[in-house]
C-alpha cells in the first residue's frame, strides 16, 4: 500500500474543500451573517492547514495508485471531508451536538437529504447554502472533481474514478480520465444552471432556486422549508420533477447527445427500463391516491413528484406521502432500493444492476430447462463478461447483508418496525425521508447518538457502494504482512 | 493528438504506453476483451472491443477526427486493410505493421502508395538494422546513425582500467584532438548532460556524437578495437535473424546460425545459401563450444524467449566473445540483463515505439522544422533528435552563444550539405541544415522548443 500517496490524495481533497467553502463565505458576506461567517472561515482555515500538512508530510516520488490505494483514499477522503464539513454547523451553534452536525454533513455529501434539524427556517442562509452545496459536490464525486482540476499525470487515476463512481461498469467518455472528469462536470454545471434559470424564471426567489437546484442536481433533497417543496407553485414542482429525473439518468447519455449520437441514446436499455419503471409507478400511485386529492392533476402531480423524488433518491416532497395507502407506500419503498441509473448522481442498487439481475434469473431458468444450452447475457447491445455478472450478484448479496445489519442495529431504538426499517432504507439508499417516525413531516432527531452514527455510516456505505469502506476498514488492507 | 491503435500485443502495448505518456489521446481497439480491459487498466487510454477493420467499431473509436491511426496486429493483411479503411473513413495519417519479407521488397512502395499509408513499419527489419549497426563497431554499446550516416551517436561504457576513468571533460578535450562531443552521461540510473568540469568514472555510460571518421580515430587513440565484427554467431532462426544475416552476408561477414527446428533451418538454408546453418539445441553448451563460439567476433541471441537469450548470452560472455548482443523484449528484463553484465541489450518493441513516437512528434510541429529521427538513448533517460530546418525560425542565423537554451538541452551537431561539424559558439543554424539536439528529461516537438 502506497500510504504516502493515499495521504497525498486526501490532503489535496481537504484543500479543495477549503476552496469550496469560499462560496458559502460569499453568501454569508452577502447576507451579513457574522456567526456563520466566523464558523465558515475557521473551518476553511482548518481544512487548509490539515490539507497542507498532509500534502507536505506525504511528499513522495512513487506516485502510482493501484486499485487498493484508489479504494482506500476514496473511503477516507469522504470520512475526513464530512468530519471537516460538519464544523460550520457545530461552531456556529446551529446544530449544538457534533454528532448531529456530522450526520447532517454526511447526509449532505452522500446526497441523502435526511436531516436532524428541527426548525430549518431558523438556520442562517449561508449554512443552508453550504448544506445544499455538499449535495452538489457529493453528487458527482469529490475525487473526480479534484482529478479534473489538478494538473499532472498520475498513474492509475482510473482506480480512483472506479471507486467513487456508482454503477457496475465504468466507461470513459474520452481516452483520458482527466478529460472525462472535466466533461462530466461541465455537463453537471450546465444542467444545474439550466434548472436555476427555469426555477427563477418561474418566480422562485434566487436563493431558493439555487439551493433547490443544488439539491436536485446531487439528487440530495435538503430543503429550506419545513414542508420541503409543498408551498411552491405547481410549475416549480414540475420543473423539479423533470430535473430530478434528468439527474437520475446516466451522464454518458448527455455526452452522446452532445456528440449528436441520438440513435445510440435511444438504444440504451437502461434508459427505457428507467422510464418504464417511472411510468408504471406514477400510473399505479395516481390511481391509488386519486380520491385523496381535489383534482386529477393534483393527484398526478403529487405522485409524479414523489415517484421521481424517491427513485432518483432525492427526497424532496410536496405532500405527506406517509398518509397514502399501503399500496402506494409499498411502491415507493421498492423504488428506494432500485435507485437511479448507473453513472448518475442517484443512489440505490441502480437500474442497470437490477436489469442484469433479472437477466441472470432468466438465464438460470433457461439453464435448468436446457441443461446443455450455452447462454450469454447482453446489456446495452454488448456482451457482459462473467466477471461483471459475478460482481453484480456479489454486490446484491453484500448489499442485503449490510442492510440487514444496519436495520438490526437500529432496532435497539424504541420505535416501530416501519420507522426503523424505512429509516435504514432511506439512509442506506441515500433517499432521505422514510415512513412513520421518519416520514416527510418529521426528521431523524429522535434517534440516539449511537443510531445517528450507524445511519451516517449507512449513508456512506450506500454512496460509495459498500466496497471502498469495507476495504479501507478491513485489517488485511493495513497489515504489513503479505496476504 | 487523437491516436487510434489497433492490436494490443507486445508491440501495441509499448506503443500505447509511450504515446499516452507523451500526452496523446489514445484509443485502443482489440478483439480480446481481456486485453482491452488490461490496457485500459494500465494506461490512461480508452478501450474498444471489436475488429479494427469494421466500420462501426472504427466510427465508435472516433475515426473521423483521428490524427494518427496505427495498426499493429499480428497479421500484415489485416493491418493493411484496417489502415486502408481508416484512411477512407477520415484518419489523417496511417501506419501499418508489415513484416512479411514478401511484402517488404519492391512491392512495399506500391502498397504504401495505393493504400495511402504514411508509414509501414517492420519491427524485425528495424531491430536487425539496429543490431547490424552495433556490429560495425563492437567496442561501443550502441550506435545510432543520423541522416546519411554522416553523424553517429555512440554509447560507450567506460570499462575498468580505461584511460577515461577519472578524467574531466576538459582534460579529455586537451588529451584527444579528435572532433567529438560528449553529450550525455548515465551514472546510477540517472542521465544528465555534462559540463566541462565533469569527471568521468569507471562504469559510466557516455554518449558521444561525432562523424564516423572521427570516431574511428578516437577509438584508436583510446586503444579500443575499431574493427567491425567479421565472424558472427546468431542464435535462433527468427525473422530478425534472417534480415540481419542478409545484411551481414552482403557486407562480406561469415554468419553461423543455430536453431533447433529442422524446418526453419532448411528455410534459412534455401534463402541464404552463403550462411552456415546448424541444427542444434543452443541450450546445450557443447553445441556452442563445438561450433567455436570462443573464436567468434560477435554473438547475437535472437530466440523468442527472453530468458534463454539472457542466459546463453551470459555463457557467451564467459567464453570471452568480444561482442555479445541479446534481444530482450521485456523492458524490466532488459535492465536486469544490463545489471548482470550483458552490455548490449536490444528491445525490438522499444525500437518500434521510438520510430512511431518520432513520427507522432513530427506531426505536431508547426514552425517549419521537421523531426527526421528520434532515438531514446541511455536506457530511455535521454533523447537524441534530428531536425531538418526547412524554413526561417527564431533560431536561424543567430550565433549559438547568443541563444539561451533550456536546461538539459544541447545542440550536439549540425550537418550542412554533406559536411558534419560540431558547432561552436560562433556558428549559427541555417535553413537546410540538419540539426542534432540532445535532451534529458524534457520533451521537444519542434526545434524552437529548445529555446528558453
Amino acid at each position: 500500500m502506497n500510504y504516502r500517496m493515499v495521504l497525498n490524495i486526501i490532503g489535496r481533497i481537504v484543500m479543495a474543500e477549503a476552496g469550496l467553502l469560499i462560496l458559502p463565505v460569499l453568501v454569508s458576506l452577502y447576507y451579513g451573517e457574522t456567526t456563520a461567517l466566523h464558523a465558515l472561515l475557521i473551518t476553511a482555515g482548518i481544512a487548509l492547514a490539515v490539507g497542507l500538512l498532509f500534502v507536505i508530510v506525504s511528499r513522495t516520488k512513487n506516485r502510482s495508485i493501484y486499485a487498493g490505494e484508489g479504494f482506500v483514499s476514496v473511503a477516507f477522503a469522504w470520512m475526513i471531508l464530512s468530519a471537516i464539513g460538519a464544523l460550520p454547523f457545530y461552531i456556529s451553534g446551529a446544530i449544538p451536538s457534533y454528532v448531529d452536525a456530522l450526520f447532517e454533513t454526511v447526509s449532505g455529501f452522500t446526497t441523502t437529504g435526511a436531516s436532524i434539524i428541527q426548525n430549518v427556517e431558523s438556520i442562517e442562509k449561508s449554512l443552508l447554502f453550504w448544506r445544499s452545496f455538499t449535495h452538489w459536490v457529493g453528487g458527482m464525486g469529490v475525487l473526480v472533481f479534484v482529478m479534473a482540476i489538478i494538473p499532472g499525470n498520475t498513474k492509475g487515476t482510473m482506480n480512483v474514478m472506479r471507486a467513487e463512481m456508482p454503477g457496475p461498469i465504468i466507461g470513459k467518455l474520452v481516452p483520458r480520465v482527466k478529460d472525462t472528469a472535466k466533461i462530466l462536470y461541465l455537463i453537471y454545471i450546465a444542467l444545474t444552471a439550466l434548472e436555476i434559470t427555469m426555477l427563477y424564471a418561474g418566480g422562485m426567489p434566487l436563493f431558493d432556486s439555487v439551493v433547490h437546484s443544488l439539491g436536485t442536481a446531487g439528487t440530495g433533497g435538503f430543503g429550506i422549508k419545513a414542508d420541503s417543496i409543498a408551498s411552491y407553485t405547481p410549475y416549480m414542482q414540475w420543473v423539479i420533477t423533470v430535473f430530478m429525473l434528468i439527474f437520475g439518468l446516466n451522464f454518458n447519455l448527455y455526452y452522446l447527445i452532445l456528440m449528436r449520437r441520438i440513435r445510440s441514446v435511444l438504444k440504451s436499455e437502461e434508459l427505457w427500463c428507467y422510464v418504464g419503471i417511472v411510468v408504471f409507478a406514477v400510473a399505479a400511485i395516481t390511481a391509488n391516491v386519486y380520491s385523496m386529492y381535489d383534482s386529477f392533476s393534483a393527484a398526478f402531480r403529487h405522485s409524479a413528484f414523489q415517484v421521481s423524488s424517491i427513485i432518483t433518491t432525492t427526497g424532496f416532497t410536496t405532500t405527506n406521502f406517509d398518509l397514502w395507502p399501503g399500496f402506494s407506500k409499498g411502491i415507493l419503498f421498492t423504488l428506494m432500493f432500485i435507485g437511479g441509473c448507473a453513472g448518475s448522481t442517484a443512489g440505490g442498487l441502480k437500474v442497470s444492476r437490477v436489469v442484469m439481475l433479472f437477466k441472470l434469473i432468466g438465464r438460470e431458468i433457461r439453464k435448468i430447462l436446457h441443461p446443455r444450452s450455452v447462454n450469454k447475457i447482453s446489456f446495452e447491445g454488448k456482451n457482459v463478461d462473467e466477471n461483471t455478472l459475478d460482481s453484480v450478484t456479489v454486490y446484491l448479496v453484500i448489499y442485503i447483508v449490510c442492510f440487514v445489519a444496519i436495520f438490526l442495529l437500529l432496532c435497539i431504538e424504541p420505535f416501530s418496525l416501519e420507522t426503523n426499517i424505512s429509516a435504514a432504507a432511506a439512509c442506506y439508499n441515500n433517499v432521505g425521508p422514510g415512513f412513520a417516525g421518519v416520514g416527510p413531516t418529521t426528521n431523524f432527531s429522535a434517534y440516539s447518538d449511537f443510531s445517528t452514527i450507524v445511519l451516517s455510516f449507512a449513508m456512506l456505505l450506500g454512496r460509495l457502494e459498500i466496497f471502498p469502506l469495507i476495504i479501507a476498514l478491513s485489517p488485511s488492507t493495513w497489515s504489513r504482512k503479505y496476504r | 493528438m487523437k491516436i487510434i491503435v489497433v492490436g494490443c500485443g507486445k508491440i501495441g502495448a509499448t506503443i500505447i504506453e509511450s504515446l499516452v505518456s507523451e500526452g496523446h489521446d489514445v484509443t485502443v481497439i482489440d478483439k480480446d476483451t481481456r486485453i482491452v480491459a488490461e490496457s485500459v487498466e494500465l494506461y490512461d487510454c480508452m478501450g474498444i472491443c471489436g475488429s479494427g477493420a469494421d466500420c462501426h467499431t472504427l466510427s465508435d473509436a472516433g475515426i473521423e477526427d483521428c490524427d494518427l491511426f496505427i495498426s499493429v496486429t499480428g497479421s500484415d493483411e489485416f493491418n493493411m486493410l484496417s489502415c486502408f479503411m481508416a484512411k477512407r473513413l477520415g484518419a489523417d495519417h496511417t501506419i501499418a505493421r508489415i513484416r512479411n519479407p514478401e511484402y517488404n521488397d519492391h512491392d512495399l512502395v506500391f502498397l504504401r502508395r495505393e493504400l495511402g499509408l504514411s508509414m509501414a513499419i517492420n519491427p524485425e527489419l528495424l531491430a536487425a538494422r539496429e543490431i547490424f549497426n552495433t556490429l560495425q563497431l563492437p567496442s561501443a554499446v550502441k550506435i545510432e546513425p543520423f541522416s546519411r550516416r554522416s553523424f553517429e551517436m555512440i554509447e560507450l561504457r567506460i570499462r575498468e582500467g580505461s584511460p577515461l576513468g577519472g578524467m574531466s571533460l576538459i582534460e579529455m578535450r586537451k588529451h584527444y584532438k579528435q572532433k567529438f562531443l560528449i553529450c550525455a552521461v548515465r551514472r546510477d540510473d540517472e542521465v544528465f548532460i555534462p559540463h566541462g568540469n565533469f569527471v568521468l568514472k569507471e562504469g559510466d555510460h557516455i554518449g558521444i556524437t561525432a562523424s564516423p571518421g572521427e570516431i574511428q580515430k578516437l577509438f584508436k587513440a583510446l586503444g579500443l578495437s575499431k574493427k567491425k565484427a567479421r565472424t558472427i554467431m546468431i542464435l535462433g532462426a527468427s525473422r530478425t535473424a534472417f534480415y540481419l544475416s542478409k545484411m551481414l552476408l552482403d557486407g562480406g561477414s561469415t554468419v553461423k546460425i543455430i536453431d533447433q527446428s529442422t524446418g526453419r533451418c532448411e528455410e534459412f538454408c534455401e534463402a541464404l545459401p552463403e550462411a552456415i546453418v546448424i541444427k542444434g539445441d543452443a541450450a546445450h553448451q557443447e553445441v556452442l563450444v563445438e561450433e567455436g563460439v570462443a573464436s567468434a567476433d560477435a554473438f547475437v541471441a535472437l530466440t523468442g524467449i527472453d530468458e534463454e537469450n539472457i542466459l546463453i548470452s551470459l555463457f557467451a560472455e564467459a567464453q570471452n566473445v568480444p561482442k555479445v548482443v541479446a534481444k530482450v523484449n521485456r523492458e524490466d528484463f532488459g535492465a536486469l540483463a544490463e545489471k548482470i553484465g550483458i552490455e548490449s541489450v536490444f528491445s525490438p518493441r522499444r525500437t518500434v515505439a521510438n520510430v512511431i513516437l518520432g513520427y507522432a512528434r513530427g506531426l505536431q510541429n508547426s514552425m517549419g522544422s521537421k523531426m527526421e529521427t528520434l532515438y531514446k538513448i541511455m536506457d530511455g533517460g535521454a533523447e537524441a533528435l534530428e531536425f531538418n530546418i526547412q524554413q526561417e525560425n527564431p533560431l536561424v542565423g543567430v550565433p549559438l552563444k547568443e541563444i539561451t537554451l533550456k536546461k538539459n538541452v544541447l545542440i550536439a551537431g549540425i550537418i550542412r550539405g554533406r559536411r558534419p561539424f560540431i558547432p561552436s559558439g560562433d556558428d549559427a543554424i541555417a535553413v537546410g541544415d540538419m540539426v542534432i539536439v540532445l535532451t534529458a528529461g524534457i520533451r521537444v516537438n519542434d526545434i524552437t522548443d529548445i529555446i528558453k
